[in-house]
């Protein structure tokens, strides 16, 4: 390294940790969100130009001369040789779902700072060294998914246990994005009836794709993306409309019922009709969003309005419980560490791969990126007055139904907000009531809203929160949708181990039962969710987290024990460190949600408090049937969380196993890595 | 080639809206005994094979 590059990176080192300074041992009014971003800029910078090059030559000894599968096996299908960003391009849109979205937007109760050091820094030492070391593994194995490799490097149980752990954390997934939307759309026709309209015009864009001009991806999704916009107008309309307004002024159970059947039918219609056309759709508004919502945030440098820290950080928090240790490392999964993306980088991505060198863009670049959409879903919460933020997020049964009362239990933690202020801006945003709309999507649109029209034009805030909405439950749908899906194929191929006629795809019993079974496992939990007047935001969400982060602990095992197999003990803390932080911020996690006394934080200690709430009498027969299903519901939710636990330990302990036994010289089970061909440089696409 | 031109199939080729032309290429290049699909055939294979797992994330 030249002199000159010596001193621009420590400018930027020093850049970084002034910003990082600034931001902790401020304590003024508001800070300017231009410091998150600079914070966050050296950080990456950083971690990709030193950390991940490191990782890169000395850990993994990525090898350009070696041909990838695409190129080896390249059929122009799937295995394509492919430019390093068009892959990065593939791969950030596959990743980059509504997760980063929202656990920023609920974890901004305890102030800007935990949040942004976890998504930084978690980033940087976590998720993005996971998701490039599974890429460079999976590349290395011909494009093996998470699963395979675990049965391969970890044996039978490790293997089990992946599969297992997949299909739970997936029902959770979709269960909590639903309650997302449910509680975005609940009593909100303008809402309501723009979603609904979406449907519509992804059933044509797949119509035109097949029949009209067959793959013509580009236009397609140009008409769909000018009716989806104009559906957001269509709302407008409709909420105006009297008659059309009470019919789309629905509660929270129907439009759970709307969920389930869409989601089963999005399941067994043909993916051309339905997920192809969303999906094309989405992936455009996603990338044309987070690129507009960057833009906004450099050029109106919006003030930080939430403190660093609040006192929430003692686990009284109202948007859901617990202390900012271990749940603010919960409720940030994706945008910090996430193990879903391990699915995404093992299977489709490293078909792409045109040369080994490029896992460090792709994988450690993708998540560096979808980390900052984190930050910028962080910097649009926290811009709210907190005041503010907080009657949009905490539900009705904790701080009252009343609006004056809920106001004041707010203003008495000392974020002061009025009735009048919620209402004025409930009016500005074309809804009925902004209070207790929790899931955070609501509170996020209405951050978004008030960026997108202080930097392109004032007076629109009705439209940019509705388009803000829109394009969080477009997003949400399609995980929905391919998430059904993904879950009715591993759930056949569990169920082929017992009737191989079940195990077949094609067959059209068999779809049916699975997916309607994967339905009822997702759709039960919404429904929970949805009655729950504590708001199930609150049980869901970090029950989402712990999966979420118990999926990367298995990802970062099957990668420890390829590192300590390829007789790279030394190096193997890489991802034994993010793997150890996350076995403890999850089992602190799991113990608490099992063990505390707390009723709001103790799954068992809800299920007592109730069941002693229906013994003592008083309660109406509509109330008692509610509790009863809250009790088994609280049950069921101890028994995952406590499965989670085991699956995460089970996985570590054959983890050590493995590593000891390599390290005694004994017989381990012996990965399948694809031979060595030499490629010319030339080669290179 | 002009720079518009350029980015142009740039965005095609992340849209996946040359994917077909790619196919033709390929088939071009290596032969195969199996025959040709048309447009319409082969984008609807590719969309069962694309979503044949997991391409989507949280």
């Amino acid at each position: 390294m030249s002199l000159a590059k010596k001193l621009l990176w420590l400018v930027v080192a020093l850049g970084g940790a002034f910003a990082l300074a600034g931001l902790a041992t401020h304590r003024g009014e508001t800070v300017n969100a231009l410091w998150i971003v600079a914070a966050a800029v050296c950080v990456y910078a950083i971690g990709y130009r030193f950390y991940s090059a490191w990782i890169a030559a000395s850990v993994l000894a990525v090898d350009e001369t070696r041909a990838t599968p695409a190129v080896r096996l390249d059929n122009g299908r799937d295995f394509v040789p492919t430019h390093r960003w068009i892959v990065f391009g593939h791969h950030f849109a596959a990743i980059a779902g509504p997760g980063p979205l929202v656990g920023p937007t609920l974890a901004a109760q305890f102030g800007y700072l935990p949040g942004v050091l976890w998504i930084l820094f978690g980033s940087v030492l976590g998720g993005c060294v996971q998701d490039m070391t599974v890429l460079f593994l999976s590349t290395r194995r011909d494009g093996r998914s998470l699963g395979q490799m675990a049965r391969d490097e970890l044996g039978k149980i490790g293997g089990y246990a992946a599969l297992v752990g997949t299909l739970m954390i997936l029902i959770i997934l979709i269960a909590v994005l639903g309650l997302i939307i449910v509680n975005a759309m609940k009593h909100s026709p303008w809402g309501t009836s723009t979603v609904f309209a979406t449907i519509p015009v992804a059933l044509l864009v797949g119509v035109y794709l097949r029949t009209i001009r067959p793959g013509r991806v580009l236009e397609a999704s140009a008409i769909g993306v000018v009716l989806m916009l104009g559906s957001v107008v269509v709302g407008r309309i409709v909420d105006a409309n009297p008659t059309l307004h009470r019919a789309f002024d629905l509660e929270g159970v129907p439009l759970v019922w709307f969920l389930v059947g869409y989601g089963f039918c999005a399941a067994i219609l043909p993916v051309w009709l339905l997920l192809a056309p969303r999906d094309y759709l989405s992936t455009f508004l996603k990338l044309g969003t987070v690129l507009l919502l960057a833009i906004a945030v450099v050029l109106i440098a919006p003030e930080i309005k939430m403190p660093a820290l609040t006192k929430f950080i003692d686990g009284t928090g109202p948007v859901f419980a617990g202390k900012v240790f271990p749940f603010v490392f919960i409720t940030i999964a994706c945008g910090a560490v996430s193990g879903f993306h391990a699915l995404v980088a093992s299977g489709t991505t490293p078909k792409l791969i045109g040369n080994e060198k490029d896992v460090r863009l792709v994988g450690y670049g993708s998540m560096m990126l979808e980390s900052a959409v984190a930050i910028m879903a962080l910097i649009a919460a926290t811009l709210l007055d907190p005041g503010v933020y907080f009657a949009i997020n905490s539900p009705a049964g904790l701080v009252g139904a009343n609006v004056d009362a809920a106001v004041a239990t707010i203003s008495g933690w000392g974020f002061p907000v009025t009735a009048v202020q919620m209402q004025s801006l409930a009016h500005e945003m074309g809804e009925m009531t902004l209070m207790a709309r929790t899931g955070g999507a609501p509170s996020l649109a209405v951050g978004m809203a008030s960026i997108f029209s202080s930097a392109f034009g004032e007076g629109l805030l009705s439209l940019w929160y509705h388009f803000a909405i829109m394009f969080e439950a477009v997003f949400i749908l399609t995980t929905l949708d391919a998430g059904t899906r993904v879950g009715r194929f591993m759930l056949q191929d569990l169920l082929g181990q017992f009737s191989p006629r079940l195990g077949q795809t094609s067959w059209y019993p068999s779809v049916l039962l699975s997916s309607a079974l994967i339905v009822a496992g997702w759709g039960y939990f919404l429904y929970v969710g949805v009655v729950d007047p504590n708001g199930g935001v609150n049980i869901l969400w970090p029950l989402f987290g712990i999966a979420n982060q118990m999926l990367a602990g298995i990802a970062l095992c099957v990668v420890t024990t390829v590192i300590v197999k390829s007789g790279k003990l030394r190096y193997a803390w890489v991802s034994a460190l993010p793997l150890a932080w996350l076995a403890i911020v999850t089992t602190t996690a799991a113990w608490q949600k099992l063990a505390s006394h707390d009723p709001r934080m103790g799954f068992l200690a809800a299920a007592d408090q109730l069941s002693a709430k229906v013994a003592a009498g008083g309660m109406t027969p509509e109330q008692i049937a509610v509790a009863h299903q809250l009790i088994v519901n609280q049950r069921l939710d101890a028994l995952l969380v406590a499965a989670f636990a085991i699956v995460l330990w089970v996985l570590i302990a054959e983890t050590v196993r493995i590593s000891w036994r390599k390290s005694r010289g004994l017989p381990v089970p012996v990965g399948v890595e694809s031979t060595y061909v030499r490629i010319s440089v030339e080669v290179r696409t | 080639m002009s720079r518009v031109r350029r980015l142009w199939q740039i965005v095609r080729r992340i849209a996946g809206d040359d994917a077909y032309e790619r196919y033709l290429a390929h088939r071009a290049k290596c032969d195969s005994s199996t025959p040709v699909l048309d447009r319409r055939a082969f984008y609807v294979a590719e969309q069962q094979r694309k979503w044949g797992g997991v391409t989507r994330c949280c």
